[in-house]
């Protein structure tokens, strides 16, 4: 038998329902994973007491037979996610100690459904970020290496949850996606994770970056153990307005392996300029593999591409700085005194927040201010209405599109780092699905030429993630990836 | 109201921006209780504290209350309308935003009808109405280094009422929040209690050369406590810019506050930093959009508010337009009124001993009608007895000021004091005779044309019988025996 660790979702189901193995003993193998990878900085805290209590929990709930969809399947959660007792800071020195005394809306689902925590994975400050650098907590290192050895990074801004997928020491985690964060780092690792339409997972006790565009969602090692998880993260939440009120179906049940008669299409605007030619290659590769299994591709259009990441570089730092405000020193979290109220603020929000934190609310205040509104924010505005039409266009040609996920595999610590916009290029392809509302798939399909994994993304219309479960577990299948870090 | 200056005459140009807390047990966006003078920091919520990932919820009931008050100044009640955040820090205010409506409010495009002395009407528009949060309370006397916040207060749904610059005197403005109250009063959409800060009032106050078309620089003055202060605040301020100008001055434009220790309003202590509120709409609520058929039957169970009673007192009770509209000024005034009138032959007598005499007393007294010692059925009771000649009217002042006293019911007053008026005749025949009796050299004048001392002898009858008898009666019978 293969280890516990080495187990999808699925899997681990399938045994304990059989009781090959307990969830203890799963909770254990994972405690002692997480132990072991320390080196990776996956986490920011590690709860293993909670995670064998829950897992002994599951145990007695497996021995009457009541067990539930995640019964003892151990999860690390992203620390956005507001964790009741347990410290959560978004990697943000500002929020240090924070305790909150409530669970956020999608990880109650998940505890409800019987999974349990592993702890708080790491992640870029306030997620913003997309090389898991900005943690006040250090970095993430990616499980995977080049061939020159040097540590890479794991992607962000969920990067400790998709460097904790891939290494196997969580079974499966939460993340968010403001503009490619659960997608661009699960390419980086060569896992699966999906951005869900917004509004299919509830935002409440998730620490805001961009609510317009914040959207909960699974990272795990295959489409199939996302499709279970999603499962049990969605659903409509009176406490999030923007959380709607449709039913969430079986997701696993929309695998159904055919894509026969399919139209998906092929933006021809994703042809980015310096493109490698191994990111289009396997972009060919994904074609063929689907028009193989009887799906037809159509050349789209989505001409307002080429604004999506300015358009997003206005509306998220926008909300961003409105959304940070409360992180004063008045309340909660650190606080700097200062001779004054004003400079109290300043001291606090100054050694509290990271750089780039700052860059983004010193943007998204500029973007806001009188004289500058309307050419910026309200332009942007307008702009992301024409990409959401642009979108429209295209679902009257095709069920679903299929691009990469990023322009490149992952690169090395401190790579880019000096550059934010070639940082922010890494989120080209991802950015104009959060824009639009939709959900995003990306689906490990191949290796680099430094054998590293690449993603291929698959996006899909509002509300129809079954979609993007069905041709993604043709893709996942058709792709074979069964490489492994380090292996 | 014109002032007279050394160069000419000044008109006052006033609007006023009236913040009034909505009659709601939950806040704004959250479910944390709203009622006023809990221990602090004792009813809030994480939402209202701002926690990391809480967010706002719309409450719907307070939506209702913002509706009814819309329809209740005649004004449109938009389909769709838009939370936007405004941005600025301070302690009390935990999400480092206010959630406010800006570009597109709830409720535009109302007016307000204001009764002024003399019957008189003058029609004020209301420019807008939009629901926001209130902030919560900074104390700082409360140590000497440190200030308390008490967070109560933070996400209580306001109303901002805004009113065109139509208002050109400070009884105006008096008259303008009156009629605004009364009507907040009426549709139970807030306590317009403004001691306790429910309701509380901005005014922008310019002048002008009178004739002249364009306003003059205006001066905000912040919340300002009752309605006279805000008269005082609108006449000292006015006055002063006159002087300022008269005196070869400019007004700049700036926010001032009311002195109510020394009557006069001056700068507030200017901020270190101008305010760019960096106003955009609120991500995490979606627009707030209306169903018609909602607007509908709100309207539809719209209360009579005090415009419409007033002209059926008028109609229905046949009462002068001024005695109308001081009973409708308060519910609770119309209420009792005509609790007292119904069915009454005479309601113009309600309304005078309402006015008159339960009103004198309550002013004494210093109780509204809701606390009057004396209720409406007991009101009702006395007027009965008066009608039906049980008592006079004058007997009636002073079983009155025993229901005052006591709160006890006219019968039994009446009763208990032996107070019934004679209205039997044979007792009030037999007490004139026992008068013309004793007197027989006065009947022989009165007989001989001396009719004057008619008066005298009603005096007197009245007099041996304790002042029982039924004054008519006695009027009528007396004149019978003396003619002979």
């Amino acid at each position: 038998m293969a280890e516990l660790v080495d187990l999808t979702i699925a899997q681990l189901r399938d045994g304990l329902s059989q009781r090959k193995f307990s969830a203890t003993e799963v909770a254990r193998a994972y405690v002692a994973a997480v132990e072991k990878n320390r080196h990776l900085n996956a986490f920011v805290v590690e709860t293993p007491e909670l995670a064998l209590s829950q897992a002994a929990d599951s145990d007695a709930r497996l021995a009457k037979g009541q067990a539930r969809a995640l019964e003892g399947v151990p999860l690390g959660i992203k620390d956005l996610f507001c964790t009741k007792g347990v410290q959560t800071t978004a990697a943000s020195r500002i929020l240090e100690g924070f305790k909150p005394p409530y669970e956020s809306t999608v990880t109650q689902n998940l505890f409800d459904a019987g999974a349990s925590m592993l702890g708080k994975l790491n992640m870029d400050e306030f997620a913003m970020g997309s090389a898991n650098i900005t943690s006040h907590f250090g970095p993430v290192k990616n499980p995977w290496k080049r061939k020159d050895g040097k540590d890479l990074v794991p992607g962000g801004s969920s990067g400790g949850s998709a460097a904790a997928v891939a290494a196997h020491i969580v079974a499966g985690a939460t993340g968010t996606d403001t503009g490619g964060s659960i997608r661009q780092p699960a390419s980086f690792t060569g896992i699966a994770g999906i951005k869900p339409t917004y509004g299919r997972c509830s935002r409440w006790g998730i620490v805001a970056f961009a609510s317009s565009l914040d959207q909960a969602g699974p990272m795990a090692r295959d489409v199939r153990d996302c499709a279970i998880l999603l499962r049990a993260m969605a659903g409509h939440d009176p406490k999030d307005s923007t959380s709607v009120p449709t039913p969430v179906p079986d997701y696993e049940a929309a695998m159904t392996g055919n894509v026969k008669g399919l139209r998906f299409g092929i933006p021809k605007e994703y042809r980015v300029d310096g493109m490698p030619a191994e990111i289009e290659k396997l972009w060919q590769q994904g074609i063929d593999w689907l028009k193989a299994a009887g799906a037809e591709p159509v050349e789209i259009s989505l001409p307002h591409t080429k604004y999506a990441l300015p358009t997003y570089y206005i509306i998220a730092p926008a909300e961003a700085s409105s959304n940070l405000a409360r992180y004063d020193g008045v309340r909660y979290g650190l606080r700097v005194p200062g001779n004054s109220l004003d400079e109290m603020y300043e001291n606090t929000r100054a050694e509290g927040f990271g750089a780039e934190v700052r860059r983004r609310i010193l943007i998204g205040t500029y973007v806001l201010s009188a004289g500058y509104y309307d050419a910026y924010y309200l332009k942007a505005q307008k702009v992301r209405s024409l990409i959401f039409r642009d979108f429209q266009e295209a679902w009257k040609k095709c069920d679903v599109i299929l691009t990469p996920t990023a322009p490149s595999a992952a690169f090395g610590i401190g790579e880019n780092a000096d550059d934010p916009i070639a940082m922010y290029l890494n989120d080209v392809f991802t950015v104009p699905v959060n824009l639009a509302g939709l959900p995003g798939l990306s689906v490990p399909a191949g290796l680099s030429g430094e054998g590293l994994p690449l993603g291929l993304q698959l996006i899909a219309k509002p509300f129809d993630e079954g979609a993007l479960f069905r041709v993604g577990g043709v893709l996942e299948k058709a792709a074979n990836f069964t490489a492994r870090p380090g292996a | 109201m014109i002032l007279e200056g050394k160069t000419g005459k000044w008109e006052i140009v006033v609007g006023l921006e009236v913040h009034a807390q909505v009659v709601s047990k939950a806040k704004l966006f959250s479910g944390a209780s709203a009622t006023y003078g809990g221990n602090p920091n004792a009813q809030v919520s994480f939402v209202d504290a701002a926690f990391p990932g809480m967010l706002p919820v719309i409450n719907g009931f307070v939506v209702e209350q913002a509706i009814k008050t819309g329809l209740g100044i005649e004004a449109t009640v938009n389909e769709v309308s838009v939370f936007d955040r405004k941005n600025y820090f301070y302690a009390d205010l935990p999400q480092g935003y206010q959630i406010s409506q800006y570009t597109r409010p709830i409720v535009s495009g109302g007016k307000l009808v204001l009764d002024m002395p003399g019957g008189a009407t003058k029609t004020v528009g209301v420019t807008r109405l939009h629901l926001e949060q209130d902030a919560g309370k900074s104390m700082h006397d409360q140590s000497p280094s440190k200030s308390y916040i008490d967070l109560n207060r933070s996400g209580v749904a306001l109303m901002e009422i805004v009113s065109e610059p139509d208002i050109r005197s400070p009884e105006e403005a008096g008259a303008y929040l009156k009629k605004l109250r009364a009507i907040l009063r009426y549709l139970g959409t807030c306590d317009g209690n403004m001691e306790e800060g429910s309701m509380r009032c901005d005014a922008n106050v310019s002048v002008r050369k009178v004739g002249d078309t364009k306003f003059g620089t205006r001066n905000e003055i912040k919340n300002v406590n009752s309605i006279r202060f805000v008269m005082q605040a609108i006449e000292y301020e006015a006055t002063r810019q006159v002087e300022v100008l008269e005196d070869g001055g400019t007004i700049v434009q700036e926010t001032r506050l009311w002195d109510t220790a020394r009557g006069v309003t001056r700068p507030m202590r200017s901020k270190e930093h101008a305010h760019d509120y960096r106003y955009f709409p609120d991500p995490d609520l979606l627009p707030l959009v209306l169903d018609p058929k909602a607007i509908a039957r709100i309207k539809g169970e719209m209360p009579e508010l005090p415009d419409a009673k007033k002209v059926r007192f008028v109609e229905q009770y046949k009462l002068t337009p001024y005695d109308a509209g001081v009973l409708v000024a308060e519910q609770e005034q119309a209420d009792f009124f005509e609790t007292v009138a119904k069915g009454r032959k005479d309601p113009k007598l309600a309304a005078n001993w309402v006015i008159v005499e339960l009103f004198g007393a309550l002013n004494k007294k210093g109780v509204g009608v809701a606390n009057s010692p004396v209720s409406a059925a007991n009101l009702a009771g006395l007027l009965d007895l008066i009608e039906n000649d049980t008592i006079s009217g004058r007997i009636a002042k002073d079983v009155f000021q025993i229901m005052v006293e006591t709160g006890g019911d006219a019968a039994s007053i009446v009763k208990e004091k032996g107070l019934t008026q004679v209205t039997d005749t044979g007792a009030i025949d037999a007490a004139i005779a026992k008068v013309m009796a004793e007197n027989e050299a006065k009947v022989a004048e009165y007989r001989a044309g001396k009719v004057t001392l008619f008066g005298w002898f009603v005096g007197q009858v009245m007099k041996s019988t304790g002042g029982k008898a039924n004054p008519a009666k006695v009027n009528e019978i007396l004149k019978a025996k003396l003619a002979g």
